[in-house]
């Protein structure tokens, strides 16, 4: 397609600001949980997944499964910038008559694997693919990319069990750790801690990040498995909202829309970076 | 019917590498050699390259039963009574029907087939809510033959499926040289008087009482529904048109299932039967156990109860 090349900062930039305009059109919600992920979908995109935007389906491609659905916009942006389909098509997001839905879906969307929105099941799809890869000797890894507050459904934990079981080492599973789920802050919600722990004893890798650092997502995201025979979790810490000041850190924006004056001071703020 | 279907199931197998079991930890000596010696192999030990007892986690279950198809398989998943269906809905419905896998989930046990281990074991409402989702095909077969030509059918059937077992089992039905046709109901036997359409193994208790019926001067239509989606409409109206009425005979809630299906076909067609009739299941959970027996006969829906039912419809009731 001869597009551009462009760095997973700039890459990132764009989903944050295609994430802040599509809600605001749209009147959707979950623009914090977008910003929140934006860093890591772009180093995903720009960097680490194998992947072939003119042949989407390529069989030899790592698969990615964006398991918190409602952060959808983030992917669909990453997709259009790096060349799976026209970048004018975000317009139509949340639109009368549109395709791409408020929660991620792979009708008539290129590149993306699976369609998500109620949480806690992308994991076991992941691992599906991951066992099928296994049973074919097939090199493709599987990436899969949660919420912290998703981590609440017991569902996710089977699958845990079941990668570890199984040794799928070609598995990744990325939690997108904010701290805040829709209601409140998770530790006053659900507690999750000790998280990393939880994860070890079912026999995963674990790697804590900072989810905003390109270089330590790359370096975390590329070299898999971790450990021989464990499958690979990525606890990335984040912030929600994170590149537009007054969104981050608050649980009002994983629901609120931005219009009017908020929506040209968060693309203002977005215009000067990275 | 369980055994049926596991054994044309290992034919498939042996025939195609893509077929897989998974199983959520049930299947002892069924799926799995019950034998300390390993004296009698089963799916299980035969062909270890396609099973997967996932443990005890059916959302997981069909999570990666999806996973699997979307990477080529053809993906059977096994458990019993409602675990298979209602305890992973939303993943049958989300993750299999909506991206059109390969899944093919079988339950075992259906209606009352495990009816002394009590409610949480009828399967009383799967056919309704399983044949509400979009995409699925939902079969429910009432013999050996059937039950083996419904597991070859599936599996040349792509999408997402369910195909519902019970214990019971009507005795053989099928003519020789004759074709399973998906979709399309068989006729058992001919009659003008009333039609019996039934689905499950209880299509047993329907031919009973159509025997027993002829005897009272009353020649019976004996339709076998194996399959509730897609729904022979045709053959419904047919019946409706050309015999005195309908009477549908399903091991499960009157709400949504066969009964349903045949009134909503009725009335599309604007044929309506000259009587009409559902036997299933009215008074909802059961906290009555028993027999499979003993529960059909408990709740009317045993071949008494249908003969019962024809001639009070038929004002012939004595």
């Amino acid at each position: 397609m001869g597009r551009e090349q462009i760095s997973t900062q700039e890459l990132a930039r764009r989903i944050r600001r295609h994430a802040v305009e599509m809600t605001s059109r749209g009147g959707s919600s979950h623009v914090g949980a977008v910003l929140s992920l934006a860093d890591i979908v772009a180093v995903l995109y720009g960097r680490v997944l194998r992947v072939r935007p003119d042949e989407p389906r390529w069989p030899g491609r790592d698969r990615f499964i964006l398991s918190k659905g409602h952060a959808g916009a983030g992917v669909y942006a990453a997709l259009a910038e790096t060349g799976f389909f026209p970048v004018e098509k975000l317009r139509t997001h949340y639109q009368d008559g549109s395709d791409l839905s408020g929660h991620v879906s792979h009708k008539g969307i290129p590149g993306v694997e699976l369609s998500t929105g109620s949480l806690g099941h992308g994991l076991s799809v992941g691992c599906g693919m991951a066992y099928a890869a296994k049973l074919d000797g097939k090199p493709h890894r599987v990436f899969v990319l949660l919420s912290d507050g998703e981590c609440d459904e017991g569902s996710n934990w089977e699958a845990i069990l079941f990668a570890g079981h199984h040794k799928l080492d070609n598995l990744v599973a990325i939690v997108d750790y904010n701290k805040i789920q829709s209601l409140d802050r998770v530790s006053r919600t659900l507690a999750l801690e000790p998280f990393a722990e939880k994860w070890q004893a079912f026999g995963w890798a674990v790697r804590e990040i900072d989810g905003h650092d390109h270089a330590a997502l790359e370096a975390a995201l590329t070299e898999i498995p971790v450990e021989a025979d464990k499958p690979t979790c990525v606890i990335a810490h984040t912030v929600k909202g994170k590149g537009v000041s007054f969104m981050e850190n608050t649980v009002l924006w994983h629901y609120r829309t931005a219009k009017g004056d908020e929506l040209e001071a968060a693309l203002r703020e977005l215009e000067g970076q990275p | 019917m369980r055994d049926a279907f596991v054994e044309r199931l290992m034919e498939l197998a042996a025939a195609d590498p893509r077929i897989m079991l998974l199983t959520g930890d049930l299947g002892f000596g069924v799926l799995v050699d019950p034998t300390p010696d390993g004296t009698k192999p089963r799916y299980a030990e035969r062909f270890p390259r396609q099973y997967l007892n996932v443990g005890v986690a059916e959302q997981n279950m069909t999570g990666i039963a999806t996973g699997l198809a979307m990477e080529g398989r053809i993906v059977f998943t096994y458990s019993i009574a409602n675990f298979p269906t209602l305890r992973c809905l939303e993943q049958v419905r989300n993750d299999a029907a909506y991206h059109g896998a390969n899944v093919k989930v079988v339950a075992i046990g259906g209606g009352f087939s495990y009816g002394a281990l009590g409610i949480s074991h009828h399967a009383t409402e799967d056919l309704s809510i399983m044949r509400s989702l979009p995409d699925v095909t939902v079969v429910s077969p009432g013999d050996v033959w059937e039950t083996q030509e419904a597991t070859s059918a599936l599996v040349e059937t792509p999408g997402t499926c369910y195909l519902r077992l019970d214990k019971s089992v009507a005795p053989p039905t099928h003519a020789d040289g004759e074709r399973f046709e998906l979709g399309r109901a068989r006729l058992i036997r001919d009659g003008h008087d009333l039609t019996l359409i039934a689905t499950g193994g209880i299509l047993g208790e329907a031919l009973v009482a159509a025997e027993d019926l002829t005897m009272r001067g009353i020649e019976c239509r004996v339709l076998s529904m194996h399959t509730i989606k897609p729904f022979d409409a045709e053959a419904v109206v047919s019946a409706a048109r050309e015999t005195g009425g309908i009477i549908t005979i399903e091991e499960h809630t009157i709400h949504g299932g066969l009964g349903s299906a045949v009134a909503e076909a009725c009335l599309d067609a604007a044929a309506l039967p000259g009587a009409f009739s559902r036997i299933g299941l009215r008074a909802g959970f059961s906290s009555v156990v028993g027999s499979q027996q003993y529960l059909r006969s408990v709740y009317r829906m045993d071949a008494p109860a249908i003969v019962r039912q024809a001639e009070t419809l038929l004002g012939r009731a004595t």
